[in-house]
């Protein structure tokens, strides 16, 4: 069999530009479209920063009737957190696990398939640009915030810089496992369960619910060795906390390291999945 | 002559879940899941040559979605070869993805928010597409297609004949040798449908284009396609010229008579398939159409005579008809 004499195809333009122009106009896109929502998206930032508030008004509640502070930790050092925490909470909201079976069912992945680019890459893209969109959003909520709860900040240059890569290697990190975790989706239906339980462990062992140091040791040692701190208490302590420059380093490799962890779980998930999906259909 | 296409003996066979309805079959199935084989597609061959525009035929169910998804590199067949352009699909090779296109009729790839300029943007960036290139050939398809004001709206605003306009400009931007068109225009006004057609005609024209549609309108495939491969139950039913179609599978032809009495009764003739004033239409057995003509003329005071193929619509029940192999 040889190759049909057909017209020519468009010649093509090089790899690394490509990908580069493929990110940007991604990016872009997607900060046109969350432009076009932009109440919706202050409205849906309110509601997030419930959750925060409550924490903060807890443990500043707590603080105050423990003479000023829990563990050491001040009510200002809790409103920093909490403050910092939306953005980072914000930061990490990706392609999410379940959405995958939305996306096979529809067919949209099917029409992703015919392309000649992974999935993946316009997931990362595409909720990157959205960020862009957040970051906006989330300055003036935070000056609101800082107004009422006098939080106590004071970062050196290098930990604003570090927290500047942190939140991003969080994003990064969190997309890789939510979309391994979305692979179950090719197998069944009912993967709720499992998404549940992820987030139940995420929600304790991250720093997302207290902050880490006044969970028990044990679970303090356990998160160390896991992936969630890395992708939420880590960004945070980053600014508002005192680590050394040794720390700030060992926590962006950490973060690298899982990062390359995830990709390659999703790696190795998506080639299953993907010989599933082909053998099956949509 | 080389082919752009070239499909031998290929299958695909699926294994699904069956159950009885009911909480007994229910809890049965718990113990022990009982499944069993469908051959959706079994053991078709078929070639195309580079330029071709084949109509894929078949009833619902008859394996005409599956054998495009299998040809586009979307399902692993379970037996036989598929090539496209020399590839082997199942192997979605970036080389193989940028040369064919798949458009399928109802489904939305453009972005739903954004005026579809955007997701071409996107496409561009996608199929690594030149800037230099781009631009003219993006201009190209709008001004076929004229959607020159629509590309500016956001899709979700477009009726859904325009958004299948500027869907298929979207994904014809990289200039694929091969277009899979899965129902194009499905749920479109005839004058909609009218304009994909001759815009399919013009790119396969200038582009050289090889395209496999299928439609379940046959003016689709009658304006487009000079052959029409047929597929039910899985298998090749027919692969030829459309004109050859009515000749294997139409037994009959109509004979549409005007007499200067239309009240006789013309049943000895043929079987009388409806009167209209003075117009009688009979159906006969294609071998007798002369000889019953010819015995109308003789016998009757006849104004008028035509005599006519079986509709290709009818022609397809016909064929759609036929029980499946045991």
């Amino acid at each position: 069999m040889t190759v049909a004499p057909q017209a020519a195809t468009l010649p093509q333009a090089g790899r690394l530009r490509s990908t580069v122009d493929f990110y940007l106009t991604t990016m872009r896109l997607a900060v046109q479209e969350q432009l076009q929502y932009r109440t919706a998206n202050y409205f849906y930032m309110f509601g997030m920063v419930a959750e925060p508030v409550i924490y903060l008004v807890v443990w500043t509640t707590i603080a105050d009737q423990q003479g000023g502070s829990v563990q050491g930790f001040t009510a200002g050092y809790f409103a920093a957190y909490y403050i910092v925490w939306t953005l980072v909470r914000n930061m990490n909201i990706v392609f999410g696990a379940p959405y995958w079976e939305q996306r096979i069912r529809e067919g949209d992945l099917a029409g992703a398939l015919v392309r000649p680019l992974h999935p993946l890459h316009f997931d990362i893209a595409y909720f990157a640009g959205w960020k862009v969109v957040v970051i906006a959003l989330w300055i003036p909520l935070a000056i609101g915030l800082s107004l009422v709860f006098d939080p106590v900040l004071d970062p050196r240059p290098l930990e604003i810089t570090v927290f500047a890569v942190a939140i991003w290697g969080a994003y990064l990190l969190r997309t890789m496992f939510q979309s391994t975790l979305g692979m179950l989706c090719f197998w069944t239906t009912r993967g709720a369960a499992i998404f549940d339980l992820w987030m139940t462990l995420e929600l304790l062992l991250s720093g997302r619910l207290v902050p880490l140091p006044l969970m028990p040791d044990w679970v303090q040692t356990i998160s160390w060795f896991l992936p969630f701190q890395w992708a939420f208490y880590f960004p945070i302590e980053s600014l508002v906390g005192d680590l050394s420059d040794a720390e700030l380093a060992r926590g962006l490799a950490v973060q690298l390291l899982w990062i390359l962890i995830g990709l390659g779980l999703f790696k190795i998930a998506w080639r299953s999945a993907i010989r599933r999906f082909s053998a099956v259909g949509g | 002559m080389e082919h752009a296409v070239h499909v031998s003996r290929l299958e695909k066979i699926f294994v699904v879940p069956e159950r009885e309805a009911g909480l007994v079959a229910a809890t049965k199935s718990l113990v022990r899941r009982k499944s069993r084989e469908v051959r959706a597609v079994d053991g078709i061959s078929f070639d195309i040559t580079p330029g071709e525009i084949v109509g894929f035929l078949g009833p619902n169910g008859a394996g005409k979605t599956t054998t495009l998804k299998m040809l586009s590199g979307l399902l692993y067949p379970t037996g036989g070869e598929a090539r496209i352009l020399g590839h082997v699909p199942s192997k979605r090779e970036k080389a193989f993805l940028r040369r064919i296109t798949l458009v399928m009729g109802n489904r939305n790839q453009l972005q739903w928010d954004l005026p579809a300029l955007d997701s071409y943007e996107l496409n561009r960036a996608i199929y690594r597409i030149p800037r230099a290139d781009f631009t003219p050939m993006r201009d190209e398809l709008i001004e076929l297609l004229d959607v020159g004001d629509l590309v500016r709206k956001p899709v979700r605003q477009l009726s859904l004949g325009e958004r299948m306009k500027v869907e298929i400009v979207g994904a014809l931007l990289h200039r694929p040798q091969v277009l899979f068109l899965d129902e194009p225009t499905i749920g479109l006004d005839v004058t909609m449908q009218k304009r994909i057609r001759s815009f399919v005609a013009t790119y396969n024209e200038r582009h050289g284009a090889t395209v496999l549609l299928t439609s379940h309108y046959m003016a689709d495939v009658q304006a487009l396609c000079k052959r029409v491969i047929v597929i039910h139950h899985g298998r090749i039913l027919f692969d030829g010229p459309l004109t050859g179609l009515a000749d294997q599978f139409a037994a009959y032809k109509t004979i549409g008579v005007a007499l200067e009495d239309g009240h006789i009764d013309l049943g000895r003739y043929g079987e009388v398939l409806h009167r209209d004033g003075d117009w009688i239409t009979l159906r006969v057995p294609k071998a007798e159409t002369s000889q019953v003509a010819a015995r109308l003329l003789a016998d009757q005071s006849v104004l008028d005579l035509t005599i006519e193929d079986t509709p290709i619509e009818d022609v397809i029940e016909l064929v759609f008809a036929q029980e499946p192999p045991e």
